[in-house]
């Protein structure tokens, strides 16, 4: 009785929600179509985030560097051969991906596996260091693929980064990822496999000595997580059409951060909201940073403003409401 | 590369390793009482830079009495952090301190944006530190001799403080033991907050000669010294303060001496220390002079 | 079902427990007492893997045959069939309390995380069975009506309760009891050694257990071994013990 009610109460959810972005589709001009595309992302990217941060208590400050392997996977995949000769006119791309041009979707999988094997390649040796460890590891992690991808011409192109990527990513596409997402972290959370990862976070030496493994259950945690945001980069690049490396520091893995927490560590809705709230939010405190005119006076902007603004409010959050903003109780 | 070129770069290896290990102090010891990665500590270190790049330009005060009320004038910056920022947190799980800790960080980049604007502004290098001494063949700029010697003199004073003086020794029993310590009558906060004073006083005076020697001041250039830093102090054995001093000169000798020696991975420069640190916390996870903690069940 | 040879446990200096001899049988219930610092907790933690031994063996052998299991991961060995509770209890404090018996179940899950994920046939019967069996276990210890609230809500006794549901739920063949009558009064003390007595029939289990109430000790266990500054002192039934000097001297120290 009350799952009927809930998986009808769902199903109404998602009817109405596909119904406003199909009539926000037709409607809304391309600055704001990309502001609402930005949403979908972010609601991956925040709950990938919250999968491993919230949800199994691990403190990983890697997501920039899994997401910008998603990215640079798609935009190498599905750039077309002309697009790509452009593009690398400092050094050639290595030859065997000249040629190369994948779909949108193919691409898009492979970004998420390429993230989520590397996921799973560092999280081996980095998952057995407790928290603070951790976090500065996998922080390290994101800086050396950064600086790899700066490094590696022939093959990403190096500091110059990629121009052109095809447009791929609609409505339909970040949004579609991000109900997805959304279905298998509920799935996943409500299942055996979710309450082991919270037992994981709540004490691991008692979880452990219920046969939870632990390195084989954050290990998991962690792959998911990265695969999830490698899709979120591709995402994202495809939105884009450009990317640099100096696109994904630290930064990006903050504004990430600062969704999860808003949110509410290991709340899915909380993140959801928080990630629509959050680039809406990014968006609409742009004039803080840029000058506007408004036809009679003209106001200056501040660079940097927009990111103390942020940055208090991250910090305002932890201190004075810890279980986030958005979090009910 | 002959005997000339090693001098050369063993002399910058040795001052960049000084200026790490003065930064990477800070860190450990923040972390042996709090157990908390302060990562603001680096964007400490550039406001360290910049108040003394105003005082000397804007001011008429001797340089030299401009670089000792900048580096004191730090440190209460750092202690105003302390309380501030992760004070009202001390109770709460550490994943919301080291939250509260980079948005801290985050802030205090973005607000030198605002207030010192983004564009890289030229240190005032007094005079004295142009000189150039030549030895055995090779012109090795003053500052270079000058930082290792500040540095030393530095740390006999702060090895001096914490072995025999009563503030010192209660530092070290916090360190070691944190709620025996508080129930013995240490006022936890006034130590605490006299050693985020000595940490950001530490990195600011390390942020004057980083300015001397590297004098392109831009508001991010606290993040990437403030990283590597931190992992010096990992590398040495975090909580550890000759253990960091180590590890500020095995990453700052390692790094030159990258360069030196393979010069085709200078663009890798910045990954090496990431790179030394994964290997060293796989190896030794508690870094080269740490102790192991096991947690009582 | 478990035998300890020769374990000693150094910590730097200190030793927590020196030249330790057990051989628990199938079936009984034992209990460890000895004065605070002992190093009852610590055996407890070697046995469980927590803590890796310095010197000697730990063996579990539920059958005929024999398994070393020093030095397994405390996963592992809850996997072979031996769980605990804590002394200072350590629920998952902000989940709810059928989740906490919930979790207990997740050892022997078949499914994977993909059949978890998409809620394939398999995985579901096999939920629908851990569920029945966290209720039924909650019932078992009378937190039925308490099941959607969370853990640390509840009150201390309890928790200790819900310790040991969640334990039997990994389905032990040997269950540690770490002071499982800390902080109860008389009566619930009574009722747990009903209860103790009452599990090991129905699960068919054997017992090691921690405890300071003597009642309970005398009460309930045939086997009671006494541990002094990490030493086995004396061993014997609750007849033998109550009258063995070297006991008493160690509790009430020396005339």
């Amino acid at each position: 009785m009350k799952k009927d009610n809930r998986f009808k109460n769902s199903l109404i959810m998602l009817i109405v929600t596909i119904a406003v972005l199909f009539v926000l589709n037709r409607i809304l001009d391309d600055y704001k179509l990309r502001i609402l595309n930005l949403c979908g992302i972010y609601i991956t990217l925040g709950l990938s985030m919250n999968l491993i941060n919230g949800f199994t208590g691990l403190f990983s400050l890697g997501h920039a560097g899994f997401m910008a392997i998603g990215a640079y996977t798609v935009a190498i995949l599905t750039m077309p051969a002309h697009m790509k000769e452009m593009n690398f006119f400092m050094k050639p791309i290595m030859p065997f991906l000249a040629n190369i041009e994948w779909s949108f979707l193919p691409a898009l999988i492979m970004g998420g596996i390429m993230a989520g094997l590397f996921g799973f390649l560092i999280g081996a040796p980095v998952l057995r260091l407790t928290d603070d460890y951790l976090a500065i590891a996998t922080l390290g992690f994101a800086e050396i693929i950064r600086v790899v991808f700066t490094n590696t011409q022939s093959i990403t192109n190096g500091a110059l980064g990629l121009k052109g990527i095809p447009a791929s990513t609609n409505i339909w596409w970040s949004w579609g990822v991000a109900i997805i997402t959304i279905l298998l972290m509920v799935f996943l959370i409500e299942g055996s496999y979710g309450k082991a990862f919270n037992a994981i976070r709540e004490d691991e030496i008692a979880a452990q000595s219920m046969g939870i493994n632990l390195f084989t259950h954050k290990v998991m945690s962690f792959t998911v997580g990265s695969f999830l945001a490698g899709i979120g980069g591709g995402l994202l690049a495809a939105l884009l059409g450009t990317i640099d490396p100096n696109m994904f520091r630290i930064v990006l893995t903050f504004n990430i951060l600062l969704i999860v927490v808003l949110g509410g560590l290991g709340s899915i809705k909380g993140s959801v909201v928080s990630a629509i709230l959050v680039t809406i939010a990014m968006e609409a405190l742009r004039f803080l940073d840029e000058s506007i005119n408004l036809g009679f006076i003209e106001l200056k902007g501040i660079a940097g403003m927009r990111m103390v603004v942020f940055s208090l409010i991250l910090m305002g959050v932890v201190i004075f409401r810890k279980e986030g903003l958005l979090k009910e109780n | 590369m002959g005997n000339q070129g090693l001098l050369q770069h063993l002399a910058n290896g040795i001052s960049l390793g000084s200026l790490y290990a003065l930064i990477a102090i800070g860190y450990t010891m923040v972390y042996g009482i709090l157990r908390l990665i302060n990562f603001a500590h680096g964007d400490i270190f550039m406001l360290g830079i910049y108040i003394t790049y105003y005082g000397v330009l804007f001011t008429s005060i001797p340089w030299w009495v401009v670089f000792i009320f900048a580096s004191i004038f730090t440190g209460l910056i750092g202690l105003l952090l302390e309380k501030i920022a992760y004070r009202p947190l001390r109770e709460s799980p550490r994943i919301t301190i080291l939250i509260s800790a980079i948005g801290a960080s985050f802030f205090l980049q973005n607000f030198g944006i605002v207030v010192f604007g983004g564009r890289p502004k030229a240190f005032p290098i007094p005079d004295v530190f142009n000189k150039v001494v030549k030895m055995g063949g090779v012109s090795i700029s003053l500052i270079t001799f000058i930082i290792p010697l500040v540095t030393l003199l530095l740390l006999l004073g702060l090895t001096y403080f914490i072995t025999k003086t009563k503030t010192g020794m209660a530092m070290r029993a916090l360190s070691k033991d944190y709620e025996t310590a508080s129930l013995m009558g240490i006022d936890i906060n006034r130590i605490i907050s006299i050693t985020f004073f000595i940490g950001s006083f530490l990195a600011a005076v390390g942020g004057i000669m980083w300015g001397i020697r590297y004098p392109q001041l831009m508001p991010l250039m606290g993040a990437m010294p403030g990283l590597k830093c931190f992992i010096a102090a990992v590398i040495g054995g975090i909580g550890n303060i000759t253990g960091a001093v180590l590890g500020g000169f095995i990453l700052g000798l390692g790094e030159i001496m990258l360069i030196a020696l393979l010069p085709k991975l200078t663009g890798y420069r910045d990954a090496f220390a990431f790179i030394l640190l994964i290997v060293i916390l796989l190896i030794k996870p508690t870094g080269l002079m740490g102790e192991k903690i096991t947690e009582k069940v | 079902m478990l035998k300890i040879e020769n374990m000693t446990m150094r910590f730097g200096g200190v030793i927590a427990a020196n030249k330790f001899n057990v051989d628990i049988e199938k079936g009984q219930i034992v209990g460890l007492i000895g004065p605070n610092g002992a190093g009852k907790t610590t055996i407890f933690n070697v046995i469980t893997g927590v803590y890796r031994p310095t010197e000697g063996k730990v063996i579990f052998n539920p059958s005929e045959v024999e398994r070393d299991i020093t030095g397994l991961r405390p996963d592992e060995i809850a996997k072979l069939g031996i769980c605990r509770t804590f002394q200072n209890i350590r629920l998952f404090k902000e989940l709810s309390v059928v989740d906490n018996v919930f979790i207990g179940n997740h050892l022997i899950i078949e499914s994977n995380v993909f059949s978890s994920v998409l809620k394939l046939p398999k995985y579901r019967k096999e939920e629908k069975e851990m569920l029945d069996k966290s209720i039924y276990l909650l019932e078992k210890v009378g937190l039925e009506d308490e099941k959607d609230s969370k853990a640390h809500s509840l009150p201390y006794g309890m928790q200790r309760r819900l310790e040991i549901a969640r334990a039997l739920a990994t389905e032990p063949q040997l269950l540690l009891l770490d002071e499982p009558a800390a902080g109860m009064n008389p009566q619930e003390t009574r009722e747990l050694m009903g209860f103790i007595e009452d599990i090991k029939d129905e699960f068919d289990l054997t017992i090691f257990l921690i405890e300071h109430h003597m009642e309970v000790v005398m009460g309930i266990c045939e086997e009671i071994l006494v541990l002094d500054h990490g030493s086995l002192i004396a061993q014997g039934d609750p007849g033998f013990i109550q009258t063995d000097s070297k006991v008493i001297e160690a509790y009430l120290g020396v005339e």
